[in-house]
């Protein structure tokens, strides 16, 4: 496989890979850790989800599914049958990307927004089948004593190591997403984003691409579902539900459609305020639902892209009002 | 009960239910065609219509007729707001941010409805008693039934005449079919928008108003009859008015069989089976031809 990284993306990296190398040292607390863990598992769900909305252009309103598809494949298969932990999680990882394949073919061979249904259909069917095959899943009680994860003799067994493990998949997910947009398939996406009609013209194969694009996604969920069961050992159906798949939908837009550093700070800021609101958990839809509003109608590009290019505009003016005064001095 | 006599009920009761996503789903459409995009709020709109029910009836002690008017405009009132404020204003025009406005919208209104009124489940009077009536052949039927069935269709012959015979109907089917030539033949086409949000607030309401008697009403209840409406618009053909009825229709007695014969637990499930089924199948729906979308 060819490596595609730009100069600036290099930097990007090292400055990523640096901070969450030498960020423990200044967490103190348990309770940091956690969140912090819950940001990294949410930020590589909304990296998948960022490459289907920000460049195929497509609605999943089913991550949720696919999240918990990883969780329950991993749960289910090292706790009721015993399987090895790592093999489980890639089982689970194939197995969801089979399902999004079976989903995404037939919707997205269409023109319009038919995937979102097809999505949002499914992963209501999915949350139901969680709770009531109860024979695997264990109900609406849930599973418990998933194991952890470990490699070789290290046992992932405390926050910190947990921390390292799943900011680990953060960074090499990230990777992987950014190494496919600067790649030929990329450029088709980008293709498109811009106009379907010009692309198929150009002689992509648009539905192609989109189908490609959307089951690498639910791949991503599940990977990092899987994580999930494995980090907190008990998982149930209310993790699951419709709420979450709008959760990681506004992570992507308020870190900006499209901007792949913009997934990590979408899924930190808003995991930040729920963590923030926990006391306060019924305002939690309506801090979602002000925040999803707000950045859509004021910066569609997302809170980072969007606030750049609005300083970036306020400075042309700038420029430009000097070059007048300029001319005319 | 024997065997006919219990599929008979069951029918009963999933023509009811289908009535209630029929109106959901005519809903959908309207906003559909007229904008495009998929108005996720339209659960909203049903909750808040009987939530306004339930105040203004139970804790108000207000007369049913007038209680029911207040909150059709109420909510299509909302419906409006909802236009005139984010949508209009938003900065990008892309179909994808509008739906995902959409959602943002929903929840807010969903999570005020929760400070507001709790998230008990609450009792709405049905509209005249509940003694049932024996029908021939031995089903029963419950009067509110017949309201439900009564009022769907004085909605959908209402919106028939409204959408075929008057100015303004027509100025909004115009827009529908071809946005800019409406708007080169001088109809205003931000009115035809706003009317059209308005419209779908006023049917939610009454969607969520009829059923409330018969299954009880909370500040999240539009959730399910919502996307379940929306089932139905697909199953019927998305932006099609008779599709919507056909399609709410056969949606609510599926779903009242397969919970009688094979599983109440499924419920729900069954509803989103028929939509993934129909998205494999014939995603243009019963009534849908051609190409989904044109380019």
């Amino acid at each position: 496989m060819h490596v595609f990284l730009k100069q600036k993306d290099i930097f990007g990296f090292a400055a990523l890979a640096i901070i969450i190398v030498i960020l423990p040292v200044f967490v103190e607390s348990k309770y940091y850790f956690i969140v912090l863990n819950v940001i990294g598992l949410n930020t590589i769900v909304v990296v998948g989800l960022n490459l289907l909305i920000g460049f195929a252009g497509q609605i999943s309103l089913g991550h949720a599914a696919f999240y918990g598809l990883g969780s329950y494949f991993s749960g289910i298969l090292t706790v009721n049958y015993g399987f090895p932990l790592w093999p489980a999680m890639v089982i689970g990882m194939m197995a969801t990307g089979m399902i999004a394949y079976l989903i995404g073919y037939p919707s997205l061979k269409l023109r319009g927004h038919y995937l979102v249904m097809a999505t949002l259909g499914f992963g209501i069917i999915v949350n139901i089948l969680m709770g009531e095959l109860e024979h695997f899943t264990g109900g609406h009680d849930g599973l418990i004593g998933i194991p952890q994860l470990a490699i070789g003799g290290l046992t992932f067994d405390n926050d910190l190591k947990n921390f390292y493990l799943i900011w680990s998949f953060v960074f090499l997910s990230m990777l992987a997403a950014r190494n496919l947009l600067n790649s030929r398939v990329g450029r088709a996406l980008r293709a498109v984003h811009g106009s379907e009609s010009a692309a198929n013209a150009l002689g992509i194969n648009t539905a192609n691409y989109k189908v490609k694009v959307f089951v690498l996604s639910a791949i991503y969920a599940s990977i990092s579902g899987s994580l999930y069961a494995h980090y907190i050992s008990f998982i149930s159906p209310s993790s699951y539900d419709f709420y979450y798949s709008i959760q990681v939908v506004t992570m992507v837009i308020v870190g900006g459609m499209g901007s792949l550093w913009g997934s990590i700070f979408g899924a930190g800021a808003l995991t930040f305020i729920s963590e923030a609101l926990h006391v306060a958990k019924q305002y939690h839809v309506i801090a979602y639902g002000f925040f999803l509003c707000l950045v859509l109608v004021f910066l569609p590009e997302g809170i980072l892209v969007g606030s750049y290019n609005f300083f970036l505009k306020r400075k042309t003016r700038k420029l430009i009002k000097r070059g007048e005064h300029l001319k005319n001095s | 009960m024997d065997f006919s006599q219990q599929i008979a009920q069951y029918i009963i009761t999933g023509l009811t239910i289908g009535a209630i996503y029929a109106i959901v789903a005519m809903g959908f459409n309207i906003i559909h065609n007229a904008t495009g995009i998929v108005n996720f709020a339209q659960c909203e709109f049903i909750s808040l219509g009987g939530m306004f029910m339930y105040s203004l009836v139970v804790l108000f002690k207000i007369h049913l007729v007038i209680s029911f008017f207040i909150s059709t405009v109420g909510v299509a009132l909302i419906g409006a707001l909802i236009e005139i404020g984010p949508i209009r204003h938003a900065r990008s025009k892309e179909i994808i941010i509008l739906i995902f406005l959409t959602i943002g919208l929903s929840e807010i209104i969903r999570g005020t409805a929760q400070e507001v009124w709790g998230t008990d489940n609450v009792g709405v009077p049905s509209f005249s008693g509940e003694n049932p009536i024996t029908l021939i052949g031995g089903a029963t039927i419950v009067p509110q039934h017949i309201w439900v069935f009564g009022i769907t269709v004085m909605v959908m012959l209402m919106l028939r005449y409204f959408f075929k015979k008057t100015l303004m109907g027509k100025a909004m089917r115009a827009t529908a079919v071809n946005r800019r030539a409406a708007a080169l033949a001088g109809i205003c086409v931000n009115r035809m928008i706003l009317l059209s949000f308005a419209f779908s607030g006023a049917l939610g309401a009454v969607a969520g108003m009829i059923i409330a008697p018969i299954s009880t009403t909370s500040y999240d209840t539009g959730i399910m009859l919502g996307l379940k409406g929306f089932a139905a618009a697909i199953l019927g053909g998305y932006g099609n008015f008779i599709g919507a009825i056909l399609g709410g229709i056969v949606l609510g007695v599926l779903e009242s069989l397969g919970a009688g014969l094979i599983s109440s637990q499924y419920k729900d499930a069954i509803a989103f089976f028929v939509l993934l089924l129909v998205l494999f199948l014939k995603p243009t729906g019963i009534m849908g031809y051609g190409e989904a979308e044109r380019v």
